[in-house]
């Protein structure tokens, strides 16, 4: 088994062996701490309080310095410290406040040394200098740190962090008299030894509690800190002010970080809460760690480096009350799980593909893309320096466009905003629809004011002449995530055609998706709408197995005749004539909403009316808005829907609606096409989609003067109590609608700078400026 | 005028009952509306905003602005923004948990806003014609309002896995925080004698004020305000004892603070306070100490009225101990909330910290005093009544700070709070500004939540390991 494996270091006459192994306490631990001679570690925890032999095979109970009667407070630790230069030197923090020192070398059963008893709260930390033999500090719950001189008895020092407790205490281990000291509140200062008084240096580090910190062993800069909005950040503190070099996002509040020794990057980190592994991170590549450790079943509570040269024993306590000892070799590498490619398209059908690189070298060699143009526009590699973990983070972006002038999606835009979607009589729509429809050459299924929408559009659609695009990939905000989520590991066998006239995708991944061993989040909880939309419509793609997809072939003539005839006037007289159809179509609507659309089918299909039933052709409808949508035309789906209205919603449930209507939206909105987008929210009738205008409806603003948000009220600072927007023109403050000339900055009521356009170019506010509006 | 029109044509026009906002504090006290600062209108602005309406708990907690901001921003994240609960269920747990106390006030107000947000008039007969979903929640409400102790990690088993009735972790915190919010409230409600709203039962009378001064609120409320006439009992009291008593207080303050260092307590005489004081609160109970029986309305939405705090208190309950080192709110309870929950954590932690925090330096006609102790005193009391031990903390100062009249307020307020009359509000602190007793309050409930929350959400903590 790899568990079993065995290392053997030697670190300049010295050999550490072992394996990975573990060790059940009698209690769970609160923290540990290791022996400078790399065989012994302490625990220390609520009640219990024993040094470990660490041997090869095993731990080995050494000695219980829980020793008395009773138990005390006092000896309910909440960290405990090894002193690196004495091996007989402990220290342990309660949390009653009081701070016990150790001396193994005492002939008596009980090892207990020195009582502090000068904390009025909890001791979170106790931390012993680097290389002085008897300085000891200590940071407590009531906000001081203290620092013990051991061969007194009380303390030399107080430092007062003027603020709530003190997280953590850490010498720095390259400067003498330097340590840092992390706080509750976000805070992390830095502190001379000698000057009590005040903290050298001092800033927020976090967004909350800084659990803890420590230095690097080797950059005597850098510091990192972790805390309990999940992150880990290492700071270089050489600068005049500390500078974030580096930021991980764990999944839980950090509770230890450990540097890893020989390794300049790499850090061990564990959480207070919810997660139970042990993390080592390379700080360069903070989306995935380098190695975890999975072992314990409860979280971790104490990690530390068996030695301080020895990169591959990690020792860790935890509170299922177990002891571990982890070897660097055995951890899972979550890295080797993730799938490092990338895939995204750009709004214009543009496509960015991004691997590691040796699999793009080797791929290059066969023959991946069979559409006719492919051009990488640019290609870009990052190589890490050398070094064992970089050769996996260095990958390469290609970037494909579409061939210029074929296609684009002009049609898309232009077609959105001339649409009509409403406030006409339902006629009326239709006619304009149709217009645009065939001005843009797109497909018509537009039906003309006094004929029967439906028939015709069923089956009128060819796919030819259709931008077709994969919602899948136009989704905001997919691209990074699917690369990770989507660890299939071996598909890597994508083909990627690009059409001349528009984007067609055809992704092994995407059949696979068909097939349902999706991973619930692999499209952010949008998987079952998004399903119809993966698969794309290459004809013989085309799932044949579902009936409502296949078209019926006779239906081409009807097309024809439909798209040719004009809208002739005597035809819409007719239509006037027909007391169904009189007067607006609202009316017919409101009056008889379920028979409404039948009854414009009587006008010139007066033969079926008889012979079919009423729904009949709300199935035709159907069919065509799922058939255009699962083109990837959405945009025809949504607008016929809204124009119908009552007449086909019936028919198509509701969730097929909102996933269209969304998938509808999001492609406006990524247009920028906000008004239009806005007038599809507001006339859906699907209260997912409506409610989406009442989300976040707040504006923020901020004072024009001195930079900051105005909370209160809108016009008027609370700080610098001023009017932030004076109109140039009448000079009373402008509480509605803003508009300002982004030349001059100078604007006022959107009436009265209109009014003042008419007569003059120059600012009003007298500039000289001559303002531009658009 | 008009007025006369209205009656005759049948109209019945309500008016007010009560004396102002709240029952135990004269409405001359109380922050008049129009007369409020830049800062305050603001928060009436967003209360009104967010809730339609200007309540008089909102009127009452004015005192404390900072405090009254961050509570109205939890309450409205918590009632109508993003979450995993839809609205009425909100406001129906928000019922449910308003109700063990019966505390008629917040349920009128709730009945309200659940039906307002489209919430099934049935439910409200009883928790019985609620979806099992509702009714299985009604346990953990129940264990939660009286012996939070008493959560375990299968209780959050039994609603995690009830088949089609299941809640999600998230929801459940959701609810979790919900419950505990209103039962704390309840406590504000009853400890500041919230009188009712005018548009809910009991704040309003169709009687021509001549008629009576009979207080219909005072029946429907299950609150006894005894002393109805005098206003100022406080004033029957010599002034110069109850001025003593805060030159009292303020002596053992300053000894407390100086001696602190010398005398040593023995670790066992440590444990040993805290669990007299954990024993002794089980019977600290005011004397007058009646049967209430709940108004017909209120009752309905809780089975089993006779589950409450004082069945096992006369039997002397053994409550076990909860040390805070090992699972506190700020390391441990805030991450589980955030991460179930999204910035709630964030909001509760906010409102913990501006509570614990909240001090003006005044203690009655005394100025610039740390009265850090005294609401440490405070805070440790009520956890203390809860089983939870701070091991830093010696247990012996809340005997000097508390005297038995406050430790009886406290505990009623927290524990039972359909019981607390005005005459056990006025009989604490008496010297102290009504100001500081709503202060006080506010101590408490948080305090009080914070307790429930730990419990809870140490079980839902157990049952994810």
């Amino acid at each position: 088994m790899e568990k079993m494996s065995r290392v053997t270091t030697a670190l300049g006459g010295s050999v550490l062996t072992g394996r990975t192994m573990h060790c059940h306490l009698d209690a769970p631990a609160n923290a540990i701490s290791v022996c400078r001679d790399a065989a012994q570690v302490v625990v220390a925890g609520r009640s219990i309080f024993k040094i470990y032999a660490i041997e090869e095979e095993q731990f080995v109970e050494k000695l219980n310095l829980r020793v008395g009667r009773k138990p005390s407070l006092n000896l309910s630790c909440a960290d405990v410290v090894w002193h690196q230069m004495d091996e007989n030197l402990l220290a342990t923090a309660a949390t009653n406040g009081v701070v016990v020192t150790w001396n193994l070398g005492r002939p008596s059963r009980n090892k207990q040394d020195q009582l502090f008893t000068e904390h009025k709260r909890t001791v979170n930390k106790v931390c012993f200098h680097p290389t002085e033999a008897h300085v000891l500090l200590s940071g407590s719950q009531d906000g001081f740190m203290k620092c013990f001189d051991l061969r007194r008895k009380d303390s030399v020092s107080t430092f007062s962090g003027q603020s709530e407790s003190v997280r953590d205490v850490q010498f720095s281990i390259r400067d003498y008299f330097t340590f840092a000291s992390t706080f509750e509140n976000g805070n992390v200062q830095l502190w001379d030894i000698r000057r009590p008084d005040r903290c050298e240096r001092m800033f927020t580090a976090h967004n909350g509690p800084v659990f803890c910190c420590d230095w690097h062993p080797e950059d005597r800069g850098w510091l990192a800190t972790g805390g309990r909005d999940k992150m880990v950040k290492v700071w270089d503190m050489t600068t005049h002010r500390a500078k974030e070099m580096h930021c991980v996002q764990t999944i839980a509040s950090v509770a230890r970080v450990k540097w890893r020794p020989e390794c300049r990057h790499h850090l061990a980190t564990c959480s207070m809460m919810v997660d139970h592994n042990i993390y080592v991170w390379d700080v360069r590549r903070p989306f995935v760690p380098a190695a975890m450790f999975e072992e314990h079943r409860d979280v971790t509570t104490g990690i530390a480096w068996r030695h301080p040269h020895d990169p591959s024993f990690l020792l860790s306590g935890s509170k299922d009350s177990s002891l571990c000892q982890h070897l660097f070799r055995d951890a899972s590498q979550p890295v080797e799980r993730a799938n490092p490619e990338g895939l995204c398209y750009g709004l214009f059908g543009d496509l960015a593909f991004a691997a590691k690189e040796s699999l793009v070298a080797a791929e290059s060699g066969r023959k991946p893309y069979t559409g006719d143009r492919r051009h990488p526009i640019f290609f870009k590699r990052k190589l890490d320096p050398a070094e064992p973990f970089a050769g996996l983070a260095s990958s390469a972006l290609s970037v494909f466009e579409t061939e210029p002038g074929g296609g684009g999606m002009r049609w898309f835009v232009d077609t959105a905003e001339r649409y009509a979607l409403a406030g006409r009589p339902l006629a009326e729509l239709c006619d304009h629809n149709a217009k645009v429809a065939r001005e843009l050459g797109r497909n018509q299924p537009w039906p003309s004011a006094h004929c029967k929408p439906q028939p015709q559009c069923g089956q009128g659609c060819s796919p030819q002449g259709l931008g077709l695009f994969n919602l899948k990939d136009m989704a905001p905000g997919l691209g990074s995530e699917t690369r990770l989520d989507r660890s299939k590991g071996d598909a890597r066998s994508d083909t990627v055609l690009l059409d001349s006239s528009a984007t067609l995708i055809t992704n092994e991944d995407n059949e696979e998706t068909e097939g349902s061993d999706v991973p619930a989040d692999y499209l952010l909880g949008d998987v079952e709408g998004e399903e119809d939309e993966l698969y794309l419509l290459d004809p013989e793609h085309a799932h044949p197995e579902d009936p409502e997809c296949v078209l019926p072939q006779e239906a081409f003539p009807l097309r024809h005749e439909i798209v040719d005839t004009p809208p002739g006037p005597e035809h819409l007289q007719d239509k006037a004539d027909s007391p169904h159809v009189s007067g607006s179509e609202a009316d017919v609507a409101s009056l008889a909403p379920v028979d409404s659309s039948f009854s414009l089918l009587s006008v010139s299909h007066a033969l079926y009316d008889s012979r079919l039933p009423p729904d009949f052709f709300g199935v035709l409808v159907r069919d065509m808005l799922h058939f255009y949508a699962e083109q990837g035309d959405v945009q025809m789906a949504v607008s016929v829907l809204i124009v119908l209205g009552e007449r086909v919603r019936k028919d198509i449930d509701e969730q097929t609606q909102e996933h269209w209507y969304t998938s509808y939206i999001d492609l406006l909105q990524r247009f920028r096409l906000w008004n239009v987008s806005n007038e599809v929210v507001k006339l859906s009738t699907s209260r997912a989609v409506s409610c989406l205008n009442q989300a976040s409806t707040t504006l923020h603003v901020n004072c024009s003067h001195c930079k900051r948000p105005m909370s209160s009220r809108g016009w008027v600072c609370d700080r610098c109590h001023r009017c932030a927007s004076m109109c140039a023109v009448c000079h009373h403050v402008v509480k509605g609608l803003f508009v300002w000339c982004q030349g001059c900055s100078h604007g006022g009521h959107l009436q009265h700078i209109m009014k003042w356009l008419e007569g003059s170019s120059h600012c009003p506010a007298g500039c000289g400026h001559l303002c531009e509006y658009s | 005028g008009g007025r006369d029109q209205d009656e005759e044509l049948g109209i019945r026009i309500p008016r007010p009952l009560g004396q102002g906002p709240s029952r135990f504090i004269p409405e001359k006290e109380i922050l008049q509306v129009g007369s409020e600062d830049a800062q305050m209108h603001a928060l009436f602005a967003d209360s009104f905003a967010a809730l339609g309406r200007l309540d008089n708990i909102t009127l009452v907690m004015v005192f404390h602005p900072q405090y009254l901001e961050s509570f109205l921003k939890t309450q409205h994240y918590l009632l109508q923004m993003d979450g995993p609960l839809p609205l009425h269920y909100r406001h129906y747990i928000g019922i449910m948990a308003a109700a063990r106390h019966q505390c008629s006030y917040l349920v009128n107000l709730h009945v309200n806003d659940f039906l307002h947000v489209g919430g099934d008039p049935k439910w409200l007969n009883g928790l019985e014609n609620a979806p099992q979903k509702l009714q299985n929640l009604g346990e953990l409400n129940k264990v939660l309002a009286h012996r939070p102790w008493l959560i375990t990690k299968e209780h959050i088993e039994g609603l995690l896995k009830a088949e089609e009735h299941s809640w999600s972790l998230a929801e459940l915190v959701h609810a979790v925080v919900l419950l505990t919010h209103y039962h704390s409230l309840a406590s504000f409600t009853f400890g500041c004698g919230i009188s009712p709203e005018i548009h809910c039962d009991g704040g309003h009378t169709f009687r021509p004020p001549s008629v009576s001064n009979y207080c219909i609120c005072d029946i429907t409320n299950g609150n006894h305000s005894v002393d109805e006439m005098p206003v100022n009992s406080a004033e029957n009291v010599s002034v110069s004892d109850s001025f003593f008593e805060v030159e009292a207080l303020m002596e053992k303050m300053r000894q407390l603070q100086e001696c602190r260092d010398e005398e040593e307590a023995s670790q066992e005489e440590m444990a040993s306070r805290f669990e007299i004081e954990k024993r002794e609160s089980m019977f600290v109970f005011s004397s007058d100490d009646e049967e209430v029986t709940p108004a017909r309305a209120v009752s309905r939405h809780f089975e089993d009225t006779s589950y409450g705090y004082k069945d096992f208190s006369r039997h002397g309950m053994h409550v076990p101990t909860f040390r805070v080192q090992d699972y506190c709110w700020e390391d441990h309870g805030y991450s589980l909330v955030n991460r179930l929950y999204p910035d709630v954590g964030q909001l509760i932690d906010e409102k913990f910290h501006i509570a614990y925090n909240l001090t003006y330096n005044t203690m009655a006609m005394h100025k610039d005093v740390d009265t850090s102790m005294l609401r440490r005193a405070i805070w440790n009391y009520i956890h203390c009544m809860f089983g939870i031990r701070y091991d830093d903390y010696d247990y012996g100062e809340i005997n000097q700070l508390l005297d038995r009249s406050f430790k009886v307020y406290i505990k009623t307020v927290v524990c039972t709070p359909e019981k607390v009359t005005k005459r056990m509000y006025d009989s604490f602190w008496r010297q102290f500004k009504h100001s500081e007793k709503v202060h006080v309050n506010l101590l408490l409930i948080e305090a009080r939540m914070q307790a429930e929350l730990l419990y809870a959400l140490r079980a839902i903590t157990r049952y994810m390991t």
